[in-house]
């Protein structure tokens, strides 16, 4: 795992048009070969096959129950804590299989960061809830820790609001800052890929707007993989969109052609708000 | 119009019922503390607290009860706290969830519901004869150990089980082990109900009689215990042995020993709940 290989810089030049898909200059960073996904004996995923630009925004679209958030977490293996979850096929990290043996789900989650669909700060202090993540891995110094947690705030673009309140219980928050503290911490171990389940679906439209600007803030220095129900917002975000229906990868492509020009009927059907 | 009528009548009815339940339950409670107190209070005294048993009334005290109460307390806890929350731990977060852990729970919930007097007589079998430990303290802390054993292991799997998805899942995705989420995130958040658990288990255990009378707690100990191997009593059995005197001032000595058992069992039912409130503040979700 190259955690480390990623590192961000946040001084990267502020002018960046929105950059073309160009897959000579970027390679794969995530790839899922046939793989299939099953709870007892329910399919929830049928044989998808899909890989992910690095430094891209790839967001997967469909209608509730189609899948999109068991597919996303297979990239953190976090459906291994469901009972019954049995998945074939592969998925690979950096042309690494994850589902191997050998492979550490601790230090995989390090390089692949999660936010969730509801904001889930601990109840500990800002500052504690950013730090977790290096205390966990045994650091323990307290500068460095300090460093990073202003950092973290800072690239997730919440310090500005709280820098006089780390001490404050992260709870205090509202549900936008919650979230964007989530994103930081997060962001506080270096991961290189940004895993993201519907991280505005719980927020009010300014709140969501925020994230959505940070999310394209971050897409300079990490992958990410977002899952949303909201068509617009997949539009305005995602540089490749994925559709899935009852488990099966209808049309992933570029967004402004799934958007404008669907090589599917269904796919045209879901985007127009035909179904779904 | 008439149906909002009937239900609105129907929601005073249940409440004034409720509060009538409520209140008689209180009011018992009331008319027997009272009673005690009135029986009890002039008696009780520095003196009646440091005094050794007696067979005259007047002279005789609690002083080796209270101190056998607080050994075997003391000792229940040690045992009883690491072997039931570790217990708990290890069924719910670790466990396999198949037929033999479904097996296990029944078990358990059950067995919170065996008489007490059952476990004295697996403690006098194993404690006091095989493993030769006689009528000591120890015998008579591990049977309770084991009285509530499945209390903690309930009541500590039912806190961690109230720990929201939420906050595991936030800390394994960011790389933790299990035992790292568990310890920082999972513990912390449920520890006001277990030490609830713990201390109501215990609180039980302070005023349990019959299987220490098993076990072989004596009622007249001529001296306080030194050390765990001594032979003992504990309050309830120096109440059961007073009340079962004819002479009434053993009685009054009786309620004035209730006044203390009762004491006891109110601070540590206040403990409980103070731990439980100032951990719940700290936990809000």
């Amino acid at each position: 795992m190259e955690s480390e290989t990623q590192n961000p810089n946040p001084k990267a030049s502020k002018v960046e048009t929105k950059p073309k898909m160009d897959s000579k200059d970027q390679s794969f960073k995530l790839q899922a070969n046939n793989v299939d996904v099953f709870y007892g004996d329910f399919q929830a995923i049928k044989n998808i096959s899909l890989d992910i630009l690095e430094r891209s925004i790839t967001a997967f679209i469909g209608p509730s129950g189609c899948g999109k958030s068991t597919f996303l977490r297979l990239f953190n293996r976090m459906n291994d804590y469901i009972d019954g979850f049995h998945m074939e096929g592969e998925i690979s990290l950096d042309k690494q299989d994850i589902y191997d043996p050998s492979i550490k789900v601790e230090e995989l989650r390090k390089t692949v960061g999660m936010v969730f669909q509801k904001p889930n700060p601990f109840p500990k202090s800002i500052y504690e809830n950013v730090a977790y993540g290096l205390r966990i891995q045994g650091i323990k110094d307290e500068d460095f820790i300090e460093k990073r947690v202003v950092e973290s705030l800072k690239q997730a673009t919440l310090f500005s609001e709280i820098k006089d309140d780390l001490d404050k219980q992260a709870l205090a928050l509202s549900g936008g800052q919650q979230q964007r503290l989530c994103i930081a911490r997060a962001l506080a171990v270096k991961p290189s890929v940004l895993l993201m389940d519907e991280p505005t679906s719980a927020l009010d439209p300014i709140s969501s707007g925020k994230i959505e600007d940070l999310v394209h803030e971050l897409k300079k220095n990490y992958t990410i993989v977002i899952v949303t129900h909201n068509m617009q917002q997949a539009g305005r975000v995602s540089d490749n969109t994925a559709f899935l229906y009852m488990g099966e990868l209808i049309e992933y492509g570029d967004t402004q052609k799934i958007f404008t020009n669907p090589e599917k009927d269904r796919t045209q059907n879901y985007i127009t708000g035909r179904f779904g | 119009m008439n149906k909002v009528n009937t239900s609105r009548f129907k929601d005073k009815a249940f409440r004034r019922l409720g509060m009538v339940v409520t209140v008689s339950c209180l009011l018992i409670l009331a008319v027997f503390v009272g009673f005690v107190l009135y029986m009890g209070l002039d008696r009780l005294s520095w003196e009646f607290l440091m005094s050794l048993p007696s067979r005259f009334a007047d002279q005789s005290g609690i002083y080796t009860a209270w101190i056998g109460s607080i050994w075997v307390l003391v000792l229940t806890t040690l045992i009883s706290f690491p072997l039931g929350v570790g217990a708990g731990i290890y069924l719910e977060e670790y466990g396999k969830k198949n037929k033999l852990a479904t097996f296990l729970e029944i078990n358990i919930a059950n067995l919170a519901g065996v008489p007490s007097i059952i476990y004295g007589l697996l403690g006098l079998e194993v404690f006091v004869r095989i493993m030769q430990m006689g009528n000591s303290i120890l015998a008579g802390a591990l049977t309770l150990a084991l009285l509530i054993l499945p209390i903690i292991i309930v009541s500590t799997r039912e806190s961690l089980r109230a720990v929201p998805s939420s906050i595991r899942d936030a800390s394994n995705a960011l790389g933790a082990s299990k035992w790292q989420t568990i310890w920082n995130q999972v513990l912390p958040a449920s520890f006001g109900g277990i030490l609830t658990g713990v201390i109501l288990a215990l609180s039980r255990a302070v005023g349990e009689t019959a299987p220490l009378i098993v076990v072989g707690a004596l009622a007249y100990v001529p001296f306080a215990p030194r050390g765990p191997l001594d032979e003992f009593t504990v309050l309830p059995i120096q109440i059961f042995n007073w009340v079962s005197r004819p002479q009434h001032e053993f009685v009054i000595n009786a309620a004035a020993a209730i006044i203390v058992l009762l004491l006891i069992t109110f601070v540590m039912n206040g403990i409980a709940v103070y731990l439980r409130n100032r951990w719940q503040s700290k936990m809000k979700w």
